[in-house]
């Protein structure tokens, strides 16, 4: 018999006897749970408003206190004098980036040497790339947070392997929480989901010496996410 | 036999009475606090959600085989392989055959308890394989030839003094002692070393039946470039940690943030669905699950402590614990410290064994209303006494019990015993604190009262 059938028949046998209901404390009459109402983790969750202009608000305060840049711009224009601004400031020479329109705008924008990583590239090469630009999945309002995807940004090593991950998103992508980002990805790619899905909550950090926050442990050590 | 406890015993009396390791690990555990509840108070309601996050591990376990069957199948149409391992033994030989498979000589391994729970870098390293650790406090007590202090703040028990001087040693490189030039010796170190590793290792935090994913919880990204770089991904996954819903995930990766670290969400939470799909530029071009029992199964069949499998291994009910606090994570002598870790130790690596544990609480509770999946794990500890109790009864305890019931019984004998008492009294300071001492293991650490003269009733009696 092979080890999954040993492991899975000590499983079922084990589990003929009934577990008492979690935090019943061995009471046998306390009912059982309902089907476990995660559809209601909205209503427990931190609170997020209605509108977009509070959960924009809500975002920008996020990212305050992640320490993760976060600028929302009116037009693509103010989008591009952003990018020149960043780099002029941060004195990059090398970008890395993937397909995208508006990705491709942004490297545009940027008018330096660019690494495509799409079609697949050195990673000597992308390690020495001043900044990672990617576009995203969503924006969650409730946590600050990206999402990217090994499909839609450009694979798995992009947005975490050059010091300084920006992501250039649009206003629509924003959504309120993080049931809405689940229900969102579960929409957009079920049943053939990208081999990876990444929530980025501000930029790598460690607190592993002292409980000091150190930000860049391994990952980049800004995140800017520019919104149009 | 017997080893165990003593260990934990000398150790315990050696740690609590550390005025400087107490002082540190309280500061540092209320500074955790802090934030924990800073982060609890922004949820709408932390109790619905506790409940919810019970119901839902609930039935994840007490469905497990399903949700297993589910979570493989898919996991293999994506081209991923799959390994069931009962043993801690197996599970070793699985990986290092993966390891001798692709001609590797490193590995760079992302942060994962249950790896050491199999002792998985010592096997690694006998068999030839440079074994790296990435996250940063794993990374640190590896280079002391320590295990990991705390399950998810491996090296919070070190001063930056002492990090600095460990670099400079194994590394020969610190600039200074600040914990911003510390993490970036580490940081370049670990660069050219995910270069080189032909192997990533990870763990797991929690597995979805439904489409077939693994969820990587992290701060650092260290995990994100172990899936990202080397051409071979090998995950080790406890079966308990699988949970029915993707949708799921958006309740436990907040909550396990907020209980473990205080924080509303961890850096990066990663879902992986298979090795590089067709389409993708980068990603392992193969990736191992191994799923390992390693006497899970056994905790399983004991319906009572069944709920001990809910454990998202948090840290909560560690920084919580008054014992945990004061004896420290290595004094355990376990993989799994601290309240949780006293419930489960016992039924991974024997009751008899480890039932001491189980006895070093002071069963106040505040682990249990840590618990973000509302383990009921006071009551376990007293469960653990028990089943010790009924299994292996201990005579003498029992005989001393059975005594004082006859001499409490009997008011001619009580009055005999406290006579006694009294005039054998001032002979014991003759033995106090020597080996010969008979009431030794009160003395040591606190007065013995006299025995007054005369007793209250015969006080009362004589008082006219």
């Amino acid at each position: 018999m092979s080890e999954r059938e040993n492991i899975l028949g000590r499983i079922r046998e084990a589990l003929q006897v009934k577990a008492p209901q979690p935090g019943a404390h061995g009471d046998e009459s306390a009912s059982a749970p309902a089907e476990p109402a995660v559809s209601h983790a909205r209503d427990w969750l931190p609170a997020v408003g209605p509108t977009p202009a509070e959960q924009f608000e809500l975002f920008a305060k996020n990212c305050a206190d992640l320490k993760a840049e976060f600028q929302l711009l009116s037009s693509r224009d103010a989008l591009k004098a952003a990018l020149v601004q960043l780099r002029d400031l941060e004195k990059w020479r090398q970008a890395a980036s993937h397909d995208g329109e508006l990705s491709q705008f942004a490297c545009r924008a940027l008018g330096l040497p660019t690494l495509f990583t799409d079609r697949g590239y050195d990673v000597q090469a992308l390690e020495k790339c001043d900044v990672g630009v990617t576009e995203c999945d969503a924006l969650v309002a409730q946590t600050g947070g990206v999402v990217v995807t090994s499909r839609s940004t450009g694979g798995r090593a992009l947005s975490v392997l050059p010091p300084h991950h920006v992501v250039v998103a649009r206003r629509e992508q924003l959504v309120a929480d993080l049931p809405a980002a689940f229900a969102w990805l579960q929409q957009k790619y079920a049943p053939d989901f990208p081999s990876m899905i990444s929530f980025i909550t501000g930029p790598s950090r460690t607190g592993d010496i002292e409980r000091i926050m150190v930000l860049g442990a391994h990952g980049p050590k800004k995140l800017t996410i520019l919104c149009v | 036999m017997g080893t165990s406890v003593s260990e934990f015993k000398a150790r315990a009396t050696e740690k609590s009475g550390d005025l400087r390791h107490r002082q540190f690990i309280r500061t540092a555990l209320r500074g955790y606090e802090s934030a924990r509840d800073r982060r609890k108070h922004a949820f709408q309601s932390w109790e619905s959600a506790r409940t919810a996050a019970a119901a839902t591990k609930w039935q994840a376990v007490n469905h497990l085989d399903e949700h297993l069957i589910a979570l493989t199948g898919k996991l293999e149409a994506r081209g991923t392989k799959v390994h069931w391992a009962s043993t801690a033994a197996q599970a070793r030989e699985i990986i290092t055959q993966i390891l001798r498979d692709k001609n590797a000589r490193s590995v760079i391994k992302s942060k994962s308890m249950t790896s050491e729970e199999i002792h998985l870098n010592h096997a690694l390293e006998a068999a030839g394989f440079v074994v790296v650790e990435s996250d940063l406090g794993e990374f640190i007590v590896q280079l002391r030839h320590e295990t990991p202090y705390h399950i998810v703040f491996p090296s919070m028990h070190l001063q930056r003094g002492e990090i600095r001087e460990l670099f400079q040693r194994e590394l020969g490189n610190a600039p200074s002692d600040t914990p911003e030039d510390l993490t970036m010796v580490a940081r370049r170190v670990m660069r050219q070393k995910y270069l080189q590793a032909e192997v990533g290792f990870t763990g797991a935090n929690f597995a979805i039946a439904e489409t077939g994913m693994i969820s990587i919880t992290e701060n650092e990204g260290n995990s994100r470039l172990t899936s990202a770089l080397p051409k071979t991904m090998v995950t080790l996954l406890g079966i308990e940690k699988v949970l029915p819903r993707f949708a799921d995930l958006a309740l436990f990766l907040p909550m396990l943030a907020t209980a473990g670290a205080g924080q509303p969400m961890t850096c990066y939470n990663t879902m992986y669905s298979g090795p590089r799909q067709p389409g993708e530029p980068d990603g392992p071009d193969e990736w191992h699950v191994v799923l390992l029992d390693n006497r899970r199964t056994e905790l399983l069949a004991d319906a009572e402590q069944r709920d001990a499998l809910h454990c998202i291994r948090c840290g909560a009910c560690l920084n919580v614990c008054p014992i945990f606090r004061n004896v420290g994570g290595h004094t355990y002598g376990t993989t799994y410290s601290g309240p949780v870790g006293s419930v489960i130790t016992p039924h991974l690596r024997g009751l008899q064994e480890w039932k001491h544990l189980s006895n070093a609480s002071s069963l106040c509770g505040a682990c249990t209303e840590a618990c973000p999946v509302k383990i009921d794990l006071h009551h376990h500890l007293l469960q653990n006494r028990r089943n010790a109790a009924t299994a292996k009864p201990a005579a003498l305890e029992r005989l001393a019990y059975r005594a004082l019931g006859v001499v409490a019984g009997d008011p001619k004998f009580w009055w005999l015993a406290k006579k006694i008492g009294w005039l054998a009294q001032p002979l014991h300071a003759v033995v106090e604190g020597t080996a010969l001492d008979p009431a030794k293991a009160w003395t040591k650490t606190r007065d013995l009262p006299p025995m007054p003269k005369e007793s209250f009733k015969d006080w009362w009696r004589n008082r006219k």
